[in-house]
């Protein structure tokens, strides 16, 4: 069920307009839809992107309660306020906003630890694929054969799978969502946001600055992410994985678009051989034939 | 005796959220190169720019009502005219 945009309207704006955000951001789009659809919700940004374009004190940009806080430390931060506010009986959504690099690589011992007690936090990640407040440093998001400035001739590992380590956890609810839809992150944020336990939703978040993109085509590069089968939507529920309406018809490898439609347009993906590409195709097709046997 | 003043009343590092907090004046509209003009006759109220705007500069007062750029703080970033199915949105230099 898409959600109508009439609701949308209604809700508080909690990105206030003149942040220090690149122009055509999309972990702005991301915020902006995913953190309107809770209710009130308390943010925990470690260090990220996130951090760095809520400006200098004393303005923030946020509307919304939010706590600045250690790379590694954002799960066990809000374990603590999820718990202190459930025992003083007042109801909140704690929430976890965090990069690819405080997800994938750094914050993992915190989330794990989290995630195995089943706080009740709602944690998203914004995937733009590489440490993007620090100047673009490979991270275990970046896909096979992206430059980036610590991989100047292209990674040379394939890209991890944040979803699967976190479907291990046995965790009520896993999510992936892009920014090219933004009515079915606004669904997926407003389901998660009604449940309890650790939930977690991937939403992928290009980059112009560090992909080396258009700042126009940045919700069109979110959908081509999801067309070419680069980035499937699903949502993992008590294990069990269902496609949602929008990733469904891109399980044949037939109906996707080809793949160089969504790396010709980044120039991240310019120094990448033929070879590379190919791997790069293999890597997307292993995730794929994985996530179908959790169907 | 400075140090126990502070104790009573210690200065917290609370930030409060502001319309146009970025470092300088804060008018991020300086930051653009070309900017968006809005056409109201083909629009069709789909609020597509709204929903994309990465800085929220796309106002919509109330639902039915045409939305309108915040030009203060618009970044130029030219997305509400890629998103926009009417071309009611076109680019023009500054």
């Amino acid at each position: 069920m898409s959600v109508k945009i009439k609701e949308m309207l209604d809700r508080p704006e909690v990105l206030l307009r003149g942040n220090f955000a690149c122009a055509g951001c999309g972990l702005s789009i991301a915020y902006r839809t995913a953190i309107s659809a809770l209710e009130r919700p308390i943010v925990v940004i470690p260090a990220c992107c996130a951090s760095v374009i809520q400006s200098l004190h004393p303005h923030v940009t946020y509307n919304v309660p939010t706590l600045n806080i250690a790379f590694a430390a954002h799960a066990s931060a809000a374990s603590g306020i999820s718990r202190a506010k459930k025992r003083r009986g007042e109801k909140v959504t704690t929430v976890v906003w965090s990069g690819d690099g405080g997800t994938y690589d750094i914050g993992v011992a915190t989330w794990s630890g989290a995630a195995e007690r089943n706080e009740d936090i709602l944690h998203f990640c914004y995937d733009n694929g590489f440490y993007s407040n620090t100047g673009a440093q490979r991270s275990g998001a970046t896909p096979r054969g992206a430059s980036t400035t610590t991989t100047p001739t292209g990674k040379q590992e394939k890209r991890k799978s944040i979803t699967r380590i976190m479907a291990a956890h046995d965790v009520p609810y896993i999510a992936t969502a892009s920014i090219g839809y933004p009515r079915d992150l606004y669904t997926k944020a407003k389901k998660a946001g009604n449940m309890e336990g650790y939930r977690f939703i991937l939403i992928d978040a290009p980059c112009p600055t560090g992909w080396n993109s258009d700042p126009a085509i940045t919700p069109e590069l979110g959908k081509l992410s999801v067309q070419t089968g680069y980035f499937p939507l699903y949502e993992v529920e008590n294990g069990k994985l269902t496609f949602s309406k929008r990733g469904m018809k891109y399980r044949d490898p037939d109906k996707r678009l080809p793949l160089e439609e969504y790396l010709d347009r980044q120039g991240r993906f310019k120094k990448m051989t033929l070879v590379q590409i190919e791997e790069l195709k293999k890597d997307l097709q292993f995730e794929w034939d994985m996530l179908l046997r959790m169907e | 005796m400075d140090n126990e003043s502070e104790m009573k009343d210690p200065v917290l590092p609370l930030g409060r959220p502001t319309v146009g907090s970025a470092p300088g004046p804060g008018t991020t509209g300086d930051w653009r190169t070309s900017k968006p003009i809005f056409f109201e006759e083909q629009c069709t109220k789909c609020y597509q720019c709204w929903l994309y705007c990465p800085e929220g500069t796309i106002r919509v007062d109330a639902k039915g009502e045409y939305p309108y750029i915040d030009y203060v703080y618009c970044k130029g970033c030219g997305v509400c005219v890629h998103v926009c199915p009417q071309d009611a949105l076109k680019m023009e230099k500054e």
